[in-house]
This record gives C-alpha cells, structure tokens and sequence, in this order.
C-alpha cells in the first residue's frame, strides 16, 4: 500500500518535471474548465444568493427549499438531464455542446450553482435587519448598499465560492456522461483517474490524484488566504 | 413661530390586521430636541423610521421645509439626517473607517473626510481608538463610535433611538452629557426615542408619549410630566410625579 503511494508520488513527480504533453494538457484543460465553471456559478449565485436572503417575494421559501435539495444533487443526475438537453434531437441539440468542455463546465456550474447560491443566501439571511437600516441611514444609496453589505458577508462569500469550487473540481460523474472522457478534447484530470484504475495503472491515477490536490489545495488555499487576510488589531 | 422642519400628515402604517402608526399631523421644529417615549410595540421605532426617511409610509406624506419628500428626493433628504440606533451597528472595518463612512457614501475627498473624522474622535475622546477594529471594542466605546459616525454627517436632524439603553449607569451619563453637549453647541435638531423618563427629562424640551402607534400626548416636557393626560398618566405615572 505504501508503497504504491509512494510509486504515485514518484511518477507525479516525474509526469510533471518531464512535462507530459497530455499531462499538461489534462491538467489546463482541468484548470480552464473548473475556473470558467466557478466563475460562472459565483457570478450567477451571488446575486442571486443575494436576492433571495435580502428580498421577500412569494415563491422564496420554495426556491429556497428547490436549492438546498440542488446542492445535494447527485452528479450523475445533473449529467444525465444535461445529456437529454444537449443531445442531438434534444431541445439543444443544434447547439453541438455535447461531448465539448462547454458541456463540462455547464454539468459543473449545475452542480455548484446551488451551493453559491444557497450558501451566499444564508450568509444574507444571517444579516441583522437593523444593519440594513443603519447603513440607509447613513445615506446609501442602493448600490452602495449592496456594496457594504457584500463587504460584511465576505468570509462567507468565499465560504460559498471554496465550498462551490470543491465542488467542481471533484465533480466526475456528469464531467464523464456530458464530455465523454475523449482524448484531446474533453479529458480532464478526475475523468483520467476513473479511466486509469479501470485499467489497473494505479500508480498513474495516483499520480494524477496528486496533481488534482496540489492544485485544488493551490486554490483553496489562495481563496482561505484572501478570507482570512489579518486585519489590523 | 418657527417653520416646522418634519411634517408628518395623515400617516397610516398597517400590517394586515392592525395599525402601526396612525398620525393625522405631527411636526418637529428646528433646534428643538424632541423625546418620544411609549410601551414596547407602542410605534416608537415605526415613527422614527418614518420621520428619518428609512421607509416612505404607503399612506400619508412627510413634508420636508415644507416641501413633499417623494420617492424621487427620498435620498437627498434623508442624507440631511443621522440616525444612531441601541446597537451600534458598526461595520466590520476600523473605528476611523467606521467614521467615515457616511461621507465616503456622499464622495467627499479625502482631506475632507480625514479632517472630518480626526476632529469628531477628538469630540468622543475616541481618537485614541482610530485604527482599532471596530468590532473589538466595548459597549461604551462601540456607542461613541456610532455617535461620531453620526455627527460627522453635521446633520440637521439626529436620531436617537435608546442609544444608552444598552449601557452601564456611569457609562450612560457621560455619554448623556457628551451628546447634549454636542447637540446643544451645533445647535443639532434632535429626536430621542428612549425608556427612561430621566433621559427624556435631561435631554429634551419637548416631548410624546405614542401608545397603540397614536401620538396621545405632546407638549413641553415639563408640561408633559407634571400634568400627563390619563394616556400618559398611565404609561408614566407616578414615576413621573416622583421626578417632578
């Protein structure tokens, strides 16, 4: 056991120094793919998030409720309802974005979309309403407002987004259904690790699972680092 | 007589099945200092709400010097005021940036603002806390930060709403004293929403008792507290025999 680990480290090491063109390219394409999804989920799920602590309208709650069920969305499920739409005499069929890394990042923005928004909504939720009202007080306008506000709630925006992001960056189920795994095109670094232990090359999927830490402990840790920034006493 | 500076007019706040506040005509003058009291859910904070612009009331109008404040002037108005609530509310930031905050909304400059702040901490003996974060200080301090962030805005009417209710006695008085200083030296118009009839009694020359969201009573305080009406009598009763 160990020592498989340590044949994984090994040829992580390896693949890496020697600059593996396929590895290079799994590990940008990963990269590009998990970013763009997490970009989008956060541009989404913020105000969205937002909207649905701050604002009372009917319908809130059930959105409410249909989101924290989304965020245990089983990927797999979010791939396949992903493959119907995106199938070719689906209702997006004409679009081709099936078996594409456009494909990827939509099943990957499905599935973090709700944990932006869902978490961003608590966030907002736990806001004292009497802040709101000090902060009008002091002659906000409503922009500015929105502003304070998202100044305040900032640990658990990031909060939201890493949480978000794990998300994506784990995601393989509907990464596999809705992009195929196909070589050069749409493999990324989760779907090569199910492929390699389905061939037995375990140091490989190691060696890729180390890739995929490194870098989700990189961003993780970017994304901690720029919550937890120490202020002044 | 003076031009009244806040008219409230016909005011009607409801929630589905009863009334908030219900105010045919109120008014509040310049310079006067105004105390509100009534019981827990009498209106008090509702009122306050109203009068600072927090919220346009559904039914009625707020005149403003005379002038009706629509939603269209509701902003340019309400930045005539301050408000400073029991908590204090202060954002997670430092104490000078905590300060500023208000004229930074309003764009001033920089010079502006530094200026500004350095001389309302000095006014609040807070100057020493200036870099400190805001969320680590004690009561006391927290409420001469919230004070300061008020009176920087040099408003022409400042809101209290039970600002010392949360504060320990020795604390409460000086702080008391600070603000009527403060107030009574910019010649600041003032609302003060508190529990205590000593508060009230200290700081305003005029005051209202609101019961069940009607105003039942207005007049000098002195008046007010010598000769309640039976509303008042038995909201303040004998407390207020006791005082005077």
């Amino acid at each position: 056991m160990m020592e498989l680990l340590f044949e994984g480290l090994i040829k992580a090491f390896e693949m890496i120094i020697s600059g593996d063109p396929e590895i290079v390219e799994i590990t940008l394409r990963t990269l590009r793919v998990s970013m763009t999804a997490i970009l989008v989920s956060t541009l989404l799920g913020l105000p969205a998030g937002m909207l649905l602590g701050l604002a009372r309208f009917p319908g809130r709650k059930l959105i409410l409720v249909l989101i924290n069920i989304g965020m245990g969305l089983p990927p797999v499920v979010a791939g396949l309802w992903i493959t119907i739409f995106l199938w070719r005499s689906g209702p997006l069929g004409d679009l081709s974005l099936l078996y594409t890394p456009a494909a990827i990042v939509i099943a990957q923005t499905l599935v973090s979309l709700p944990i932006v928004t869902g978490l961003t909504a608590t966030a907002f939720q736990q806001i004292d309403e009497k802040m709101i009202l000090q902060i009008k007080a002091l002659g906000a306008t409503r922009w500015q407002l929105v502003w304070i506000l998202m100044k305040e709630a900032r640990l658990a925006i990031l909060a939201a987004i890493i949480a978000g992001f794990g998300r994506v960056v784990a995601e393989v189920g509907a990464a596999m259904m809705v992009g195929g795994n196909i070589s050069g095109e749409t493999r990324i670094l989760t779907t090569s690790i199910v492929m390699e232990v389905s061939k037995g090359n375990f140091d490989i999927a190691l060696a890729l699972s180390f890739i995929i830490m490194a870098i989700a402990f990189l961003i993780t840790f970017c994304l901690t680092f720029l919550q937890q920034r120490k202020r002044p006493e | 007589m003076k031009e009244p500076l806040i008219v409230l007019e016909n005011i009607n706040i409801r929630t589905r099945d009863r009334s908030i506040l219900s105010i045919p005509r109120f008014e509040l003058f310049p310079g006067e200092a105004l105390g509100v009291m009534g019981p827990n859910g009498a209106g008090k904070s509702t009122l306050l709400k109203t009068m600072a612009l927090l919220d346009l009331p559904g039914e009625g109008t707020v005149f403003y010097r005379g002038k009706k404040v629509t939603d269209h002037s509701v902003l340019d108005v309400r930045r005539r005021f301050a408000v400073a609530l029991q908590q204090s509310l202060l954002l997670d930031m430092t104490v000078h940036q905590n300060i500023a905050i208000g004229l930074k909304l309003r764009h001033r400059s920089r010079r502006e603002i530094n200026m500004k702040v350095e001389h309302w901490m000095e006014v609040f003996k807070i100057s020493h806390l200036a870099r400190k974060q805001a969320l680590h200080l004690s009561g006391g301090e927290a409420q001469r930060v919230n004070l300061a962030r008020a009176m920087i805005l040099e408003p022409e009417v400042l809101f209290l709403d039970e600002p010392f209710s949360a504060l320990d006695f020795p604390t409460k008085v000086q702080l008391l004293k600070d603000i009527k200083q403060v107030v009574s030296k910019t010649n600041t118009t003032t609302v003060f929403i508190s529990h205590d009839l000593t508060e009230i009694k200290y700081f305003t020359q005029r005051m209202a008792i609101i019961m069940g969201g009607e105003i039942k009573q207005a007049g000098s305080t002195a008046e007010v507290l010598s000769e309640p009406n039976a509303y008042a009598a038995s909201f303040i009763g004998e407390w207020s025999r006791l005082l005077t």
